[in-house]
């Protein structure tokens, strides 16, 4: 029997974990990724040469990410390994790579996509200009290169990761404007029962939520971002809000890092044709897996934030079972008592993830009330306004049709940063649910590729 | 339980390009109209084509037609009261030098347009690189033609149907013709959820779903549906007016591109996949995205650079001789046909709505169709 050609994309912790178990079942994987080193965004390594601690750089998550690291050192001789690689498109069971401008078909016998997230965004007035990051943007700014995104920053938005990227920020000596989280505190005791499954999680939130009163840092729950300040030549200059109580407040700044949670990267589950299905808890619409990860598309297994945002401890569990799964389906090793074990501890994650959604909401409303002037679409330069004309005026149905009017969705991100905030525009104009409003479909490239890409024979 | 059947004049199967402008134009001469589309509007080859306004290239005796066509797309914003991105930056035909055969062609193809109203400027040399300097060393000579250039499918084909909902056009989306038949003096369409529609005249503009329906009445078309490769770049400053094409006999090097005026530049051509109008469903193939990347080098190494950041594609119905089906049925009468564009449909399109709306109010039109008569598909 022929050798059997798994390939795994992404080398965060779902991807070291499922290329372990692939290896553990007596498969070489190769694994492909977009970064320089393995680790993924969130255990993203160091460049050669940087000498910071595994205490500095990671915090709580020191040890977990020191282990993964170490995995994939030890694993190293075990796999095929193509860094610095880009799965462009997938089709007729091959990816396509792009590495050093020269693309090349790589068949494979079963696919585990491990493709991670980014941050969920909400346009606000002035986020198109310079000094502008997403919040994940802020923190790879500072972990893998030690750079601030400027020199006072204003954090927006809600979620854990707010919290830990002004912490990490404040204690890289950064001067933190203010913290300013959408969600309202009362959610979050709404949702303590949920977020209990992770104790020590909620104890490092309360923890870092401290640090701030204790730097003097402005910490302030349900607010309105009403608009970023600036101009076209120096950028951001600040950033107002309307409190809870309905008081205009102001912070100078020449940064602001956004985000409200996560979004999974599905682009290779919509080109691989894996069918989708809408999450009313998120309101995002995720590709559909069974408890292993297996998708509706044949020898297509999905693990991580990639398939739904349960984190990075609970990306180890899903890429390990997404592995066991396929060596299962191919009848390389049956670990059916592990794959149980593992679903268990997935159960416990999803409940946590679900506290933290029911904690930290996607301000949804406040997507769909952006102002006319507002830029929707930054990749496009789309206003509000012309995304709400093409469903008024141009009868557009859904987000597909309204991208085909408008443009929104239309640039080099394809969607992935105003997606969520448009779908909400285009339902609120119909007056439909944001499930109505449908989803939006990828196209290759994933991600760029250049004209001047050759093909190599592979 | 029997549905009340919505009765016009002319029912339309079909709402791309040549099913819109129709609509619109019989509506201008006063007929009722009902158009029935299966999806939305323009979503198929008429809204995923490259976006070409471009008459040569075309036979000679379709240049009529792609003259009134011409027309149309340079008043569409004031006719449609919508903005179609028509730029009228040119059009450019290029050959390589490994072909100089071409050169006589082009010449040879010039004469006889400028007899139909079409004036070719023929450059080469240094006149050639000064104009267009992005050309690519292996290109030869180019054929240009001022009053062409290029709009955008996505918006255009739904503003005609939008403007001829206006003029009082029943535009019904989302509703798929399962049978249709003639009985006694109308035709009869029954979709699949029920709905009835019945009017003296029926026009099938189905593109690449056509032939089963004309099939319905005794005519069936050979079509090939196919998927053309569609690319668009990063924006970049816009520096290229014209739209730009390659004429060779080798399907492979038949690759084209425009700038829009928002920088974007979409690149077309060279391979073609198949596609599933049963299922509505048309992918770009990888190895045909790089294949066509190496042919656009080519054509404008300067190009190179830059990022793709886009594909798609569409489904498109081909007849055997690539020319399409237009005019009246040889068999029914009341019924007509304008469709099998053969991926060459776009410019011509609101030509074909306004010579179709001629043809069905008044009996004749002066624009030639002979050539596309149905009838040369029977045995």
């Amino acid at each position: 029997m022929a050798e059997r050609r798994i390939i795994v994309i992404g080398a965060g912790p779902a991807g070291v974990r499922a290329a372990e178990a692939l290896v553990a079942g007596g498969v070489r994987p190769l694994v492909i990724d977009e970064g320089r080193r393995d680790g993924g965004q969130i255990y993203r390594r160091q460049p050669d040469g940087f000498k910071r601690s595994y205490t500095a750089l990671y915090g709580t998550e020191a040890a977990r990410a020191e282990a993964v690291h170490q995995t994939f050192d030890r694993l190293r001789q075990a796999i095929d390994y193509e860094p610095e690689t880009l799965v462009w498109n997938i089709s007729e069971g091959a990816v396509w790579t792009s590495y050093a401008g020269e693309a090349r078909a790589v068949p494979y016998d079963a696919l585990i996509v491990c493709s991670g997230a980014t941050d969920r965004l909400v346009p606000i007035k002035g986020w198109n200009r310079a000094g502008c990051y997403s919040l994940g943007g802020a923190q790879i700014a500072l972990k893998a290169q030690a750079c601030a995104i400027g020199h006072r920053v204003a954090f927006l938005g809600t979620g854990p990761l707010l919290y830990l990227v002004a912490h990490q920020y404040a204690k890289a000596g950064a001067d933190v404007a203010a913290v300013l989280d959408t969600s309202p505190l009362r959610g979050r005791m709404a949702a303590a029962a949920k977020l209990a499954a992770q104790p020590d999680l909620l104890w490092t939130g309360a923890k870092l939520t401290f640090d701030h009163w204790r730097r003097g840092i402005p910490v302030l729950t349900g607010v309105t971002p009403t608009e970023i300040h600036g101009d076209d030549d120096d950028g951001v200059s600040g950033i107002s809000v309307a409190t809870w109580g309905g008081t205009i407040r102001r912070f100078d700044c020449d940064a602001v890092g956004m985000g409200w949670h996560l979004r999974p990267e599905t682009q290779i589950a919509d080109l691989a044709r894996c069918r989708f299905a809408f999450d009313a808890p998120t309101r995002q619409w995720l590709p559909e897996t069974d408890a292993d990860g297996r998708t509706s598309a044949e020898r297509i297994y999905l693990a991580g934030d990639g398939a739904r945002i349960l984190g990075a401890r609970c990306a180890e569990v899903t890429g390990e079972l997404a592995a066991l799964a396929a060596l299962a389906d191919l009848g390389l090793a049956d670990k059916a008592d592990r794959r149980r074990e593992l679903t268990a501890q997935k159960s416990r994650y999803r409940r946590f993830a679900e506290g933290l959604a029911q904690a930290f909401p996607w301000p949804h409303d406040l997507a769909a009330r952006v102002a006319d002037e507002t830029i929707v679409c930054r990749c496009e330069s789309v206003t509000a306004a012309t995304l709400r004309a093409s469903i008024v005026d141009s009868g557009a149905t859904e987000t597909n049709r309204a991208k085909a009017f408008s443009r929104v969705g239309m640039g080099r991100c394809q969607g992935r940063y105003c997606g969520n905030a448009a779908a909400e525009i285009v339902a609120a104009a119909r007056g439909e649910t944001v499930e109505a409003a449908g989803r939006l479909r990828g196209q290759a490239p994933v991600k760029p590729i250049g004209i001047s890409t050759a093909r190599r024979n592979s | 339980m029997s549905v009340a059947p919505i009765h016009s004049d002319v029912a339309i199967i079909g709402g791309g390009i040549m099913g819109c402008s129709a609509a619109f134009f019989l509506r201008q001469r006063g007929l009722s109209v009902t158009l029935i589309e299966t999806d939305k509007v323009g979503r198929q080859a008429s809204g995923t084509n490259f976006g070409n306004v471009r008459r040569q290239g075309r036979p000679i005796f379709q240049l009529p037609l792609a003259n009134s066509a011409s027309r149309i797309w340079r008043s569409a914003n004031e006719l449609l009261g919508a903005d179609v991105e028509y730029l009228q930056g040119g059009h450019m035909r290029v050959c390589f030098r490994d072909r100089p055969e071409n050169v006589g062609a082009m010449e040879d193809y010039a004469a006889k347009a400028r007899e139909e109203g079409l004036d070719l400027e023929l450059l080469s040399g240094n006149v050639l690189r000064d104009r267009f300097p992005w050309l690519g060393p292996d290109v030869l000579a180019g054929s240009y033609s001022a009053l062409d250039g290029h709009a955008n499918p996505r918006l255009a084909a739904p503003a005609f149907a939008r403007a001829a909902a206006r003029l009082g056009a029943r535009i019904v989306e989302d509703t798929k013709i399962s049978a249709a038949s003639k009985q006694g003096e109308d035709f009869e369409l029954v979709a699949e959820d029920g709905s009835l529609f019945r009017a003296p005249i029926l026009l099938v503009t189905a593109g690449a779903w056509a032939s089963p329906i004309a099939g319905w009445f005794g005519e069936p078309v050979p079509l090939t549906p196919r998927a053309p490769t569609m690319t668009v770049t990063e924006p970049v400053p816009y520096a290229i007016a014209p739209s730009v094409g390659v004429m060779t006999p080798d399907e492979i090097e038949t690759v084209y591109f425009r700038q829009v005026a928002r920088g974007n530049i979409v690149l077309g051509g060279s391979t073609r996949a198949p596609s599933y109008p049963d299922e509505y469903r048309a992918y770009v193939m990888p190895q045909n995205t790089l294949t066509q990347l190496e042919h656009i080098r080519r054509l404008a190494p300067g190009l190179a650079p830059l990022q793709i950041i886009r594909v798609w594609s569409g489904i498109e119905g081909y007849t055997d001789d690539s020319l399409p089906v237009m005019g009246p049925s040889a068999s029914v009468p009341g019924l007509f046909h304008a469709f099998g564009f053969s991926g060459a449909g776009f410019q011509v399109g609101p030509g074909v709505g306004e010579t179709m709306a001629e043809l069905i109010a008044t009996g004749a039109t002066d624009i030639p169709i002979a050539p596309y008569s149905i009838a040369r598909f029977a045995e």
